[in-house]
């Protein structure tokens, strides 16, 4: 969490005085409106899935009312209008993400896809018996079990950057565990279970002195942080649409164009091809190559509606909302007793994982719902992280800009009552 | 807060409390274990059973109240009866969680029918069911890892 939040003369706190207005942000999802269980819903399980804002919700229906039609290939009006808001909503991905070109873009069907995409067309045809690829251990098992297969399959093993018992990784461990061997390094950006962020620059430096490619997680990242791949210096970035307040089915998967060139298609089908007889195919250029088939163009126009909705924000702002909130939870939910935060890295961003002593996490998932509030209960596609801690599972919080600190005071209520149910 | 106490039944919260025979139990002739990691639950099962008679029953592990109390109540039901009585049991726990009698066979249930609350929370029944089928799983002598997620 970054900086202390400083109260302006009025008594407003430094994001009031900057201008992020909560309420209006509300405002912007119609489902924030909706009672659960005859309570006033509190989300708080936006690392799952982010709720969608109007303007996202409007530019779907409006597609798929006035411009639906297939890409790439009539000649007729609606086609043209089609291709033209599929591709510019990767030219708004390029921008959001700070690619170079558009042309390093891929569509894919979220993050999980897009690692996939990379295990089978990067990693591979390059992968050797002996081999090694490098993954920290706070990974979501999207993030790990891509590289396993393709590891298992080519007598390559799987090596583990370690954490420390706060959630952050022993970065100064790369120079030991990146080896002559080593052909990919795969690491979250955020870590969905313990909110750490993560040091993807340094991380990325390291593995480049060796010539290693990086791929980076975004996945939680993106409806936080903003990204800058090129200063960050990933060779690949994954990002999910409906955990930034897009539409499911929709995500991208950022690569470097030299390396995108190099890879073998991930499917075959329409679109991605230029050339096809039944001796041989030639292949489209990037990003098409990738994208075979009918893509998710209405997803793409909801992810560019995304897009634009997250980049009118000022992300200091956001950001030093989104923190405020944060501190402000690790504050009150850690004062209610026998609670325990797991995951207290110094920097960190929108998640409290936590445990209340002698109560399993799914039974508070069940008693705090019965208020309206939607927590994440479980392992969270991290087991890994879960043996770290010595732990089953975990009750998790996970924030959006959408969140207020008076819904942190209603989730510690929920977990008094908890306690007074099963006490 | 109603729905709520139909869930988390006295009886229930005292068997997660203090579970009954929590422990690995002498001369066990059928194991098994049971697992639903989405939630987090892992049990494991021992029975002795001599002559069609469950003698002895025992089971360790963790999980949530639901989980933990329906093995610890499961596991007093069962003590005694024959493979075949035990039978009847998960038949009529089953419909009790997921049939359309709210009361169920309260005679046959006893104390079981603690758990009719849980058809209001569909995401618990896999709790509640998980012992009952490693019981049956190690009755039948099945080696698989028992899950109901």
């Amino acid at each position: 969490m970054s900086g202390q939040p400083v109260l302006a003369e009025d008594g407003l706190s430094s994001t009031a005085a900057r201008g992020f207005d909560v309420e209006g942000v509300r405002r912007d999802f119609p489902i924030l409106q909706r009672s659960v269980n005859g309570k006033p819903l509190v989300y708080l399980d936006n690392a799952a899935t982010a709720q969608k804002p109007q303007v996202v919700i409007d530019a779907i229906t409006r597609f798929y009312s006035h411009e639906n039609s297939n890409i790439h290939r009539g000649v007729h009006y609606l086609s043209e209008r089609a291709t033209a808001a599929y591709e510019q909503a990767r030219e708004k991905a390029r921008g959001f993400l700070g690619a170079k070109e558009s042309r390093e873009v891929v569509f894919v069907r979220g993050t999980t896809d897009a690692i996939n995409l990379v295990a089978a067309g990067y990693l591979r045809p390059r992968l050797r018996e002996g081999d090694e690829i490098l993954v920290s251990q706070m990974e979501h098992h999207s993030n790990i079990v891509p590289w396993q297969l393709a590891a298992d399959e080519r007598g390559a093993k799987i090596r583990v950057l370690p954490m420390t018992e706060s959630g952050e990784l022993k970065v100064e461990e790369l120079d030991a565990l990146l080896t002559k061997r080593t052909r990919l390094v795969a690491v979250a950006h955020v870590s969905n279970a313990l909110g750490t962020v993560n040091a993807v620059r340094d991380i990325a430096s390291a593995a480049h002195e060796r010539g290693i490619p990086v791929l980076v997680d975004g996945a939680q990242a993106a409806p936080h942080l903003p990204i800058d791949v090129q200063q960050m210096g990933c060779d690949f970035y994954c990002l999910s649409g409906h955990k930034m307040f897009g539409p499911t089915g929709i995500g991208v998967l950022f690569g470097r164009a030299e390396l995108l060139e190099a890879m073998t298609p991930y499917q075959g089908g329409g679109d991605m091809i230029r050339t096809v007889s039944f001796e041989r195919t030639s292949y489209a250029p990037i990003p098409t190559k990738f994208e075979a088939g009918t893509p998710n163009i209405a997803g793409a126009v909801g992810l560019a509606a995304a897009i634009d909705y997250l980049s009118a924000f000022d992300w200091n702002a956001l950001t030093g909302y989104e923190d405020e909130v944060l501190r402000y939870a690790h504050e009150t939910i850690g004062a209610v007793p026998g609670v325990r935060i797991i995951g207290t890295a110094e920097h960190k961003t929108a998640v409290l994982s936590f445990l209340l002593e002698g109560i399993h996490a799914h039974d508070i998932g069940t008693i705090v719902d019965q208020d309206g509030i939607a927590i994440r209960t479980g392992h969270h596609c991290a087991q890994p992280v879960m043996d770290f801690y010595g732990v089953a599972a975990t009750a998790r919080a996970s924030f959006a800009l959408y969140n207020t600190k008076d819904e942190v005071d209603i989730l510690a209520a929920g977990l008094r009552r908890v306690r007074e149910v099963l006490g | 807060m109603s729905d709520l106490r139909e869930l988390y039944q006295q009886i229930i919260l005292d068997h997660n409390r203090a579970p009954r025979n929590f422990k690995e139990i002498d001369g066990a002739n059928r194991v098994a274990d049971a697992n639903n990691p989405l939630c987090g639950d892992k049990f494991k099962l021992y029975i002795r059973v001599s002559d069609g008679v469950i003698e002895d029953i025992g089971f360790q592990g963790s999980g949530c109240a639901i989980s933990k109390a329906s093995a610890s109540l499961m596991t007093s039901a069962v003590k005694g009866k024959t493979t075949a009585e035990a039978e009847g049991l998960f038949d009529a726990f089953h419909h009790l969680i997921m049939g359309s009698d709210a009361e169920g066979d309260a005679k046959v249930l006893g104390k079981l029918a603690a758990f009719s609350g849980v058809r209001e929370f569909p995401a618990r029944v896999k709790c509640a069911t998980l012992s009952w089928h490693t019981l049956r799983a190690a009755l039948a002598h099945t080696e698989n890892t028992v899950s109901t997620e």
